[in-house]
């Protein structure tokens, strides 16, 4: 299987503090990766990293065929990027919306009218698509910012915490547009709160301390801990961490 | 009490603790005292100019040394004609020329009334006519000087002019200009942006669900303001005296009396202004389009009231800086005593009082 | 006396309604969670209780005080711990903890019996500016500030959103403790698996309450046929459970697949209809419904 995700003892500190400790994973096309750990643990320096934004301290790392050092540039226009906080503009249309990401990612303007034109047809969003996104119901936008992350065709998508406070069908109908996206080949970088959410990755790793401290598919996970959820699974692990955030 | 202190001690910690505020606080009236006091001056000295003489006679000459004597002027030129004049202006050489006609003493002693022609540059108005102002005050110190009956009317309206300022030192306008500017700054926007915080940090919706009375809220906020600003105010006041020179011949107790009725004044305008906002951008840019740009340009701190057009003029009265400078120049320069300016006291007092009210009627108890 | 009676209570920001005609009453000393996601009107119906907003129409009362008329007094007695971190960022943590307990005329010693369990465990950073504590630890801070005067209510907005598993459970522990001292407590969450720490549950969607009980009653009135559903091909699974004549909805549900069906399920058939379609080691049994199924079949209908 080809690896689009490659780490080897990626490591960050920040004066004398490690926020990632040595993470080595890899993570395959078409693969759906959860990525846990309790706050403070790590995960959000990991992604940064990861996605271009921040210079590892050492250690190595490739995404999308890029390394992390020498072409952060070439990484941030092959994946796909998506965060509960910030995804879109409230104060534009869906159109202007898509318009606008279209444009940052160099399609041109008749791809842009043809996949807006198509996405706004997938999502159902015909009516809506010239109303303000600041009036769309949250599960709606946390779909149509998922969409828009796929915009370009990426290889790799992150996700961070993409369906928090979103209603327990609309998380399920946008997990399915991750399955869908997965089954296209796209690989799936994604963290979340929800525990029943990690069940649905392919393989998890929950980072403890900045260190990944299990890396495995959700059952093989529960096996070697000999848990019955993820939940306690993941208590198990985190609950003897020495920092928070 | 207990919880007004509490609130007092809490808002000195985050003032202490905010270098942004203490670098506004502290730095920006030094900053704004300099660039007044050294650089936006609009006082001049040694300005160039050209001097035409066809007279060439002794008291032509005599008119030319008492124009550099006062130090304001320096001669560059002596030209001989009228087309050497305009060159010298389209060179940018001078600023100013004086044209002093041949029978110049003859007209002055026998016929008493001599004509001296000034020309400046027009394309840089502020300067022509501060240089105009000065050269038509040396020419009738001249006058005074050389004749024994001067025309009086002259000599009134130029002693009305300038007698609170002799010399025409700006830097004597520009302090209760920054005084005001300053504790605009410090009082209101501080307070503003302050009390602007508190809700976008969502700390208001907790102090709301406290049984702080709303009143106590406000006041434990701005006190600490109160202080800092009056400390500003002495601040300014003593570069004024002790660096500039500029004389305080009223008393000091009133001035600073005065200081304290204008920090009210400006606290009030700060607290209407956050019960109309809800971040601390708004609160900021309310404060500068409201308060900042009118006491600057509307106060007669940097243009004169009396030449703006008149619809301006009107709107310069409902401007509290105008009274708190017209208050500070009274105390300061003349020596006014507080019976001479009350009516000033009494317009900044109302409108302190009438702003007070509105915003604590308009502090919501609740959130929305 | 109730600890919290709501009667008819709605409101609108212009076209929205965020809650509509909600009726809700919670006994003195229980632990009550309000159970919805984002946007359901948990905050504003928050900021009603604790006097913050005024209500369109209708009438709270905490502790038989009603929220316009008497919302001097019930400031006086309630504890409230916004939705999102509200503290000062720039006080440390005693300092913090001073601050509320003197505004709320009170003392950190006073007290000091209430908030022990929970304070202790941030004390030792107490000189540590509160911007700079974890996640975890804010909430232990807002927490305590909201309970250093002693309030018999408690409202606590969201307290473990963003947070992480082993912080929250924590966190519901601290509650359970409370709750023994005899503190009322209304609690949001848009975490399903939190109601079944509560002792009574109302769950809110769109502005509307669409079921108030305990978790156990709600659960049981959970009345269509579910089955947990596990394949090795799970994608493909959620179409094709679709396709099959019987079912009524399916969901992913952590490692299972769950489907409720029109009517009790002859599992072989759809075992069969399953191998047909290619799938492989096919694992089939009812199962018991959890809040988020309950919440999920109130939704739909």
């Amino acid at each position: 299987m080809q690896t689009l995700i490659t780490t080897h003892n990626l490591t960050k500190r920040f004066g004398d503090f490690t926020a990632v400790d040595a993470i080595s994973f890899e993570v395959g096309k078409g693969e759906i990766f959860g990525f846990l750990g309790a706050n403070g643990a790590g995960k959000t320096t990991a992604m940064r990293m990861l996605t271009g934004l921040s210079h590892p301290t050492s250690g190595e790392a490739s995404v999308a065929g890029f390394d992390v050092y020498r072409q952060p540039e070439m990484i941030k226009r092959h994946i796909g990027y998506m965060s509960q906080k910030f995804s879109l503009y409230e104060d534009l249309t869906i159109l202007e919306n898509l318009r606008f990401f279209g444009g940052v990612y160099g399609l041109s303007r008749r791809q842009i009218k043809e996949k807006s034109a198509a996405l706004v047809e997938q999502l159902g969003l015909e009516e809506v698509a010239k109303k303000l996104t600041g009036s769309l119901p949250l599960g709606w936008k946390q779909k149509l910012a998922f969409s828009l992350a796929l915009f370009h065709d990426p290889q790799i998508v992150f996700l961070d915490e993409p369906t928090g406070g979103v209603d327990p069908i609309t998380r399920r109908q946008f997990w399915e547009m991750i399955y869908a996206a997965a089954d296209r080949g796209v690989t799936v970088f994604v963290t979340t709160h929800y525990m029943d959410e990690a069940e649905y990755c392919d393989r998890i790793s929950i980072m403890v301390d900045g260190k990944i401290a299990a890396l495995d598919s959700p059952a093989g996970i529960k096996t070697k801990l000999g848990v019955q959820s993820m939940n306690d699974a993941f208590y198990q692990l985190a609950r003897g961490a020495q920092r928070s955030e | 009490m207990k919880p007004f202190l509490a609130f007092v001690k809490k808002e000195i910690y985050h003032i202490l603790r905010d270098r942004r505020t203490l670098l506004i606080l502290f730095g920006m009236p030094i900053i704004q005292v300099l660039i007044f006091g050294y650089a936006v001056t609009n006082e001049f000295r040694g300005a160039s100019i050209a001097v035409l003489d066809q007279a060439q006679d002794e008291l032509s000459t005599d008119l030319q040394r008492h124009l550099v004597a006062s130090g304001h002027f320096a001669i560059i030129e002596q030209v001989d004609n009228v087309s050497d004049i305009e060159s010298a202006f389209q060179k940018g050489k001078i600023k100013m020329a004086v044209v002093i006609p041949p029978d110049f003493s003859q007209d002055f002693y026998h016929r008493k009334k001599a004509v001296v022609q000034v020309l400046s540059d027009g394309s840089d108005p502020n300067t022509a006519s501060t240089l105009l102002n000065y050269v038509t005050n040396m020419v009738n110190q001249f006058q005074v000087r050389k004749s024994q009956a001067p025309p009086l009317p002259l000599q009134i309206n130029i002693e009305s002019r300038l007698v609170y300022n002799p010399e025409l030192k700006s830097v004597y306008m520009f302090v209760p200009g920054v005084t005001a500017l300053i504790l605009m700054l410090v009082s209101a926007m501080m307070t503003a942006l302050t009390l602007a915080k508190e809700k976008e940090l969502g700390t208001m919706e907790l102090l709301l669900v406290s049984p702080l009375h709303p009143f106590l809220i406000i006041v434990g906020k701005v006190t600490p303001y109160v202080f800092l600003a009056l400390i500003n105010a002495i601040f300014i006041l003593a570069l004024g005296v002790f660096v500039f020179g500029v004389p305080i011949k009223g008393s000091l107790l009133l001035l600073l009396g005065l200081c304290l009725l204008f920090i009210l004044t400006a606290l009030a305008l700060g607290i209407l202004i956050s019960t109309k906002t809800d971040t601390q951008q708004a609160a900021m840019l309310t404060s500068l389009m409201m308060l900042m740009m009118p006491t600057m340009l509307l106060s007669g701190f940097i243009f004169p009231v009396e030449s703006m057009p008149r619809l301006l003029q009107w709107i310069s009265t409902i401007i509290p800086a105008k009274y708190f400078i017209i208050l500070l120049k009274d105390v300061m320069l003349k020596g006014s005593g507080i019976e001479l300016i009350l009516w000033e006291v009494m317009v900044l007092g109302i409108m302190t009082l009438f702003f007070l009210v509105v915003s604590l009627k308009n502090f919501k108890i609740r959130l929305a | 006396m109730k600890a919290i009676t709501i009667d008819g209570i709605s409101k609108k920001y212009g076209k929205t309604q965020a809650l509509d005609q909600i009726n809700l009453e919670v006994e003195e000393g229980a632990l009550f969670g309000l159970i919805g996601p984002d946007g359901a009107g948990k905050t504003t119906l928050f900021r009603i209780l604790t006097t913050l907003l005024l209500a369109d129409t209708g009438q709270a009362s905490v502790t038989g005080l009603d929220v316009v008329k008497d919302y001097k007094e019930i400031r006086k007695t309630i504890g409230y711990m916004p939705g999102r971190f509200s503290l000062y960022q720039d006080l440390t943590v005693e300092e913090n903890l001073n601050f509320f307990a003197t505004i709320f005329g009170t003392t950190i010693e006073e007290n000091y019996d209430l908030v022990r369990d929970i304070y202790v465990q941030i004390e030792p950073f107490k000189n540590r500016r509160a911007g700079k504590l974890s996640g975890g630890m804010k909430q232990k801070l807002a927490l305590s500030c909201a309970l250093i005067h002693k309030p018999t209510v408690l409202f606590l907005d969201e307290p473990t959103t963003g947070v992480d598993v082993v912080s929250r459970q924590e966190f519901w522990e601290m509650l359970r403790k409370l709750k023994e001292k005899g503190i009322t407590i209304l609690v949001s969450t848009p975490y399903m698996d939190e109601a079944s720490l509560c002792d009574r549950i109302a769950l809110i969607q769109k502005g509307q309450l669409l079921s108030i009980d305990s978790p156990t009653n709600i659960i049981q009135q959970f009345s269509k046929p579910l089955y947990a559903v596990k394949t090795n091909l799970l994608h493909q699974l959620l179409g094709d459970l679709r396709t099959f004549p019987l079912t009524d909805t399916v969901f992913p549900f952590g490692e299972y697949l769950h489907l409720t069906t029109k009517q009790q399920l002859e599992e072989d058939q759809l075992t069969i209809f399953l191998q047909n379609k290619g799938h492989q080691k096919i694992q089939l049994h009812p199962t018991k419904a959890t809040i988020e199924d309950c919440f999920m079949e109130l939704m739909t209908n």
